[in-house]
């Protein structure tokens, strides 16, 4: 075995016969060099997140006492967040609120993909980074600019009165659903136009001149092939911004008011000063249990109607 | 395209206009932060009194804001080294290796990117108060980490794929060890790509919110100096000086990114020019 591999290691390197034969055997396994590559990554994943989620979910079986925990396991915390309608309340206000701020933001995308996708030849990486630009800034300070825009002295308020359209500032625009659920729209918008563009932008462009031949109109043709082929885009929309929105925090405590509040300020509130970690942790788990359900129901659902479309 | 389908060329008015607004929506409350931040007034409402650079003076002079903004870029410069190094780990390993179960692995680096971020805040917390390390500019690094290597990847992947491998093989045939191919065939290809990596990952953690949120000790970040004056209406203006002056740094540090990576990023645009 020695012998053999020695002659396939590259010469010049003098290594002892041993080691050679290590390294060569070593070199052949395409699996063990990749995963000794991804071997820091997978540390940093293992500590990052799976660790971290172990005990997330041991914390959701203790209980607090006073300063600290009874660390006896029990599933109080979450008989305590079945039997009270506050949390219940929460968590499905949470995923109306993410749910109409999903579709907002899926239709207002949409044709704003299908532009850049199908109408635009030139510059489409100048389109794509003009829409995507606004992302890249904190998430807070689009949350704030909103806060400025909607507010009771803010910029569509004072203009309205500055016009002489109405006498005191609309307390509804602040502090209300609809707020949290523009801001939504506005915050994630970029997370829905680039899965749409890429899928409509595969999209055998010779189909639709096919469809075209067939006789179809521009609604048909959109119907009949546009849309279904750009649906795999539109379901990971969805889901990169339902997903993460159930459990925002930030956009509901500056512009949600005291009846806009989500399941995010409550786990929030049981980390930060109700202190009550073991009930934050139960809530986290349970918001995330949810999503999951949600997100595998979706799943298996476009599954049935693509084999059943093909 | 090399097929001539001219409906498809024709130009669409309707959608064209519809385009110009959608964009109106997604710029004008941003810029209007930067608007009101010249604003001689403490009140941030119509009609604006007229152009002062006070508030920008005035945030000079504030010694938090600087250790903040310190902070941040510690931060941001950590994570960003972390998070494209292990994404060019990564990133080879997933283009030229066979790795079973490679999917779910894929999976799992861009779970961050989906899940709700308080999970992942609240997550790490736990895991840090049970280890007994003391919340500080670290354990906000690490947090920073975890949510960036999605995108490091994201923009890796593509530079790593998109490039005829077969280059690599001839240098490994021409007596190349492994580190002497990456060193001088891959990682010249794959530079813009590392670059835009770099900077994309240094704008997400210098931006980023609730990680921090959960994670920062003592020692705030820009964004958790912002959100403890949000509180006070009186800071408004000086707030908004600073929210524009980051806005601006951010969209300059992404355009360049995306200019230096413009051949590899979406994959799709690519082969349609």
């Amino acid at each position: 075995m020695a012998d053999a591999t020695a002659n396939d290691a590259p010469p010049g390197e003098d290594r002892t016969q041993t080691k050679r034969s290590w390294k060569a055997r070593f070199n052949q396994s395409d699996t063990l060099k990749g995963f000794s590559l991804l071997s820091p990554t997978l540390f940093v994943l293992i500590i990052g997140i799976i660790i971290p989620f172990g005990i997330l979910i041991t914390i959701s079986l203790w209980t607090a006492v006073g300063f600290g925990f009874d660390t006896s396991l029990t599933l109080n915390n979450y008989q305590t967040a079945a039997e009270q309608p506050l949390y219940g309340a929460l968590l499905s206000r949470s995923l109306m609120v993410s749910g109409w701020a999903t579709v907002a933001t899926v239709v207002l995308s949409y044709p704003m993909a299908y532009y850049v996708a199908f109408h635009v030849h030139r510059n489409k990486m100048m389109w794509i980074v003009l829409m995507t630009l606004p992302f890249w800034t904190s998430y807070l300070l689009r949350v704030f600019a909103w806060k400025v825009v909607l507010g009771y002295e803010g910029v569509i308020n004072s203009a309205l009165m500055g016009l002489g359209l109405i006498e005191a500032p609309l307390e509804f625009l602040l502090y209300s659903t609809d707020a949290v659920i523009i801001t939504l729209a506005h915050a994630w918008a970029a997370f829905a136009i680039l899965p749409m563009y890429v899928s409509l932008e595969k999209i055998d462009k010779s189909l639709l001149e096919a469809a075209t031949d067939l006789g179809d109109g521009p609604v048909a043709r959109f119907l009949r092939i546009t849309l279904p082929l750009s649906m795999p885009g539109i379901i990971s929309a969805c889901l990169l911004i339902f997903i993460p929105t159930t459990g925002d925090y930030i956009t509901p405590a500056l512009l949600g008011g005291p009846d806009g509040l989500m399941i995010g300020n409550l786990i929030q509130l049981q980390f930060g000063p109700v202190n009550n970690w073991p009930m934050g942790a139960t809530l986290a788990i349970i918001l995330m249990l949810t999503i999951a359900a949600i997100a595998l129901v979706f799943l298996v659902l476009t599954k049935l109607v693509k084999d059943r479309l093909t | 395209m090399s097929k001539d389908v001219s409906y498809i060329n024709r130009p669409n008015r309707p959608l064209q206009i519809y385009a110009i607004f959608f964009l109106i929506f997604l710029y004008v409350p941003v810029l209007f932060l930067p608007l009101f931040s010249f604003n001689d007034s403490i009140y941030v409402k119509f009609p604006i009194e007229g152009f002062t650079l006070k508030w920008y003076g005035e945030l000079m002079s504030r010694e938090p804001v600087w250790a903040a903004l310190m902070n941040s870029v510690k931060v941001g410069i950590a994570t960003a080294v972390f998070s494209t190094t292990l994404g060019i780990f990564a990133a080879k390993a997933i283009t030229r290796y066979r790795i079973p179960g490679k999917g779910p692995l894929v999976g799992f680096i861009m779970l961050p990117l989906v899940v709700p971020g308080i999970i992942f805040g609240v997550a790490l917390l736990v895991l840090f108060s049970q280890m007994g390390v003391p919340l500080s500019l670290y354990t906000v690094t690490v947090g920073h980490i975890i949510i960036c290597l999605p995108f490091s990847i994201a923009t890796l992947l593509p530079r790593f794929e998109g490039f005829d491998q077969s280059v690599e093989e001839a240098s490994a045939d021409l007596g190349e060890n492994g580190w002497w191919t990456f060193w001088r065939v891959t990682f010249p290809i794959v530079f813009p790509g590392i670059l835009a990596s770099l900077l994309l990952t240094f704008t997400v953690s210098f931006d980023e919110f609730i990680m921090a949120f959960f994670l920062t000790g003592t020692d705030p970040t820009l964004p958790m100096y912002i959100w403890g004056q949000l509180r006070f209406p009186q800071e408004f203006p000086s707030v908004l000086a600073l929210s524009s002056m980051i806005i601006v740094a951010s969209f300059i540090i992404v355009f360049v990114g995306q200019w230096i990576n413009r051949d590899a990023a979406f994959g799709g645009v690519k082969g349609e020019r």
